[in-house]
């Protein structure tokens, strides 16, 4: 046995679970002044029975006494909660590190100057195409200008390598060298994402998914550039061939969660829905416990049924995919990931009539209650700090 | 997740020097080992065996990396725990003191 080898491959192990999570998300507000159509957590309104500061900063001390390193932070646009700067200042004085998504469309030179100021403090600045025009079309009218301002401001606020974040989609893959052509301009990293149909994206997914030749081109673009994050969330395409660095399996509630703005811990930020509710952090013994001993969680952590997969001889590359694509597809779980490279998500979709709505969301809506139409315009109007 | 297995040795290591754990380095025991966080790279690193984690975290009281496998790995097994310590160091978890 090779001394770094454990008993148990490692991806097994970590099928099993962990003692704390390795990546957990944090959605901070459901308040957000952009209306992405592919929204994953339907953001828009901020909602009332969001965390309090206080009950914020308890869930910073429960991750300093589980060990969790850093958390990811998003939202909603998590720079419109009042007290995001003390949050995040007093997680990364405690040495959680925090890596954060924004739009962009509150950081201004002063707040720029600000994060660079902050150790373990890392900035994802999102955007869905290399132009105004594809990328506009995603998350609305003036984002695209706005990302790019946030991004001018870190860069003359010297804060280091950044992220430059974005979502694949048919749209934007044919963009993906003029995109790391952006990340190089300001020596910051490229990051690709998979879209799933979840949120918003229910609605718009059918659209804006790569096709099947575009996620071929996709995976040969990441193999050919392993300097391109991806947060692990294209382990479907690994069964194309050699595996994409990464974990390459899922890891929802195994060593991935996400606690909502109201404290909702779910298994994974893709899968905002009852059925993949596992408590909340104002139960009593709070975050740990629900990641320790909730049923939910106990139950992704048993051996999972390979079901119509199992005899697939690409079974162990892309172990099935995603549980989210799956589950807002209206797919069995134990089956074909929609967009499996070998074409049975194709032939199963193909036999599906209706697919399920999940009955939460936080669109914003018009007086008289019906939604309003997404992506809507940005108005950029940086206010000053001091009032901020 | 951003996680990045360490890779192949970029910087030499040398067994008759003393190391230590990272102080930009935490640890977090899990049941196949630990998970090692750098602060500074952000890079997460998995120590693959209870054994490879005891000997990380006592490098720093032993004179060189030689005498601190020789302390803490059993006989036969001194070569993969030496390799296993090149890995780290290339991943900069642990570093020469």
């Amino acid at each position: 046995m090779p001394a770094d080898s454990a008993p148990l491959p490692l991806q097994e192990q970590f099928s099993r679970g962990l003692d704390a999570p390795i990546c957990l998300t944090w959605e901070l507000t459901y308040a957000c002044n952009l209306a992405c159509v592919h929204c994953l957590s339907s953001s828009g309104r901020r909602d009332p029975n969001e965390l309090t500061p206080a009950e914020a900063r308890g869930i910073v001390d429960d991750m300093v006494d589980m060990k969790v390193f850093y958390v990811n932070v998003g939202g909603g646009e998590p720079m419109l909660r009042p007290d995001f700067f003390d949050l995040v200042s007093y997680a990364v004085d405690r040495r959680v590190g925090v890596k954060f998504s924004t739009n962009g469309t509150r950081l201004t030179a002063d707040r720029a100057r600000q994060l660079a100021a902050l150790d373990y403090l890392d900035v994802q600045i999102s955007i869905d195409g290399a132009t105004a025009a594809t990328n506009d079309v995603v998350r609305g009218e003036g984002s695209f200008a706005a990302a790019r301002t946030a991004m001018d401001n870190l860069a003359a606020a010297d804060f280091g390598p950044f992220k430059i974040s974005v979502v694949v989609t048919r749209q934007n893959v044919e963009e993906l060298d003029a995109l790391a052509a952006i990340a190089d301009s300001y020596g910051a990293q490229l990051r690709l994402t998979r879209l799933r149909p979840s949120g918003r994206a229910v609605d718009t997914w059918d659209a804006l998914h790569p096709t099947a030749a575009q996620q071929r081109t996709l995976y040969h673009w990441l193999i050919e550039r392993p300097g391109v994050l991806t947060g692990d969330s294209f382990f479907h395409l690994s069964a194309l061939g050699e595996p994409l660095d990464g974990l390459n399996l899922c890891g929802a509630g195994r060593v991935v969660c996400l606690i909502d703005p109201i404290g909702d811990v779910y298994a994974c930020p893709f899968v905002i829905d009852r059925q993949f509710l596992a408590g909340n952090v104002r139960d009593e013994g709070g975050f740990p416990s629900v990641w320790r001993d909730s049923a939910l969680f106990t139950s992704l952590r048993e051996p999972q049924s390979a079901g119509a997969c199992a005899s697939c001889g690409s079974f162990d590359a892309c172990r099935g995919g995603c549980m989210a694509a799956k589950f807002f597809t209206g797919l069995p779980l134990d089956g074909p990931d929609p967009e499996c490279v070998l074409g049975h998500g194709e032939a199963a979709l193909a036999a599906l009539d209706t697919r399920p709505q999940s009955e939460l969301g936080h669109s914003k809506v018009g007086r008289d209650g019906t939604p309003i139409p997404v992506p809507t315009p940005v108005r950029v109007s940086f206010r000053s700090p001091a009032r901020a | 997740m951003s996680v990045t297995q360490a890779r192949p040795a970029r910087v030499a290591f040398a067994v008759e020097q003393a190391w230590q754990l990272n102080p930009q380095v935490a640890l977090r025991d899990e049941s196949f080992g630990a998970l090692a966080y750098h602060y500074g790279n952000r890079r997460l690193v998995f120590l693959k065996s209870r054994l490879l984690v005891e000997l990380v975290s006592s490098l720093g009281e032993y004179p060189s990396a030689a005498t601190a496998i020789a302390a803490v790995v059993p006989e036969g097994q001194h070569d993969a725990y030496r390799r296993a310590l090149a890995r780290l160091a290339a991943s900069e978890v642990i570093d020469a003191r």
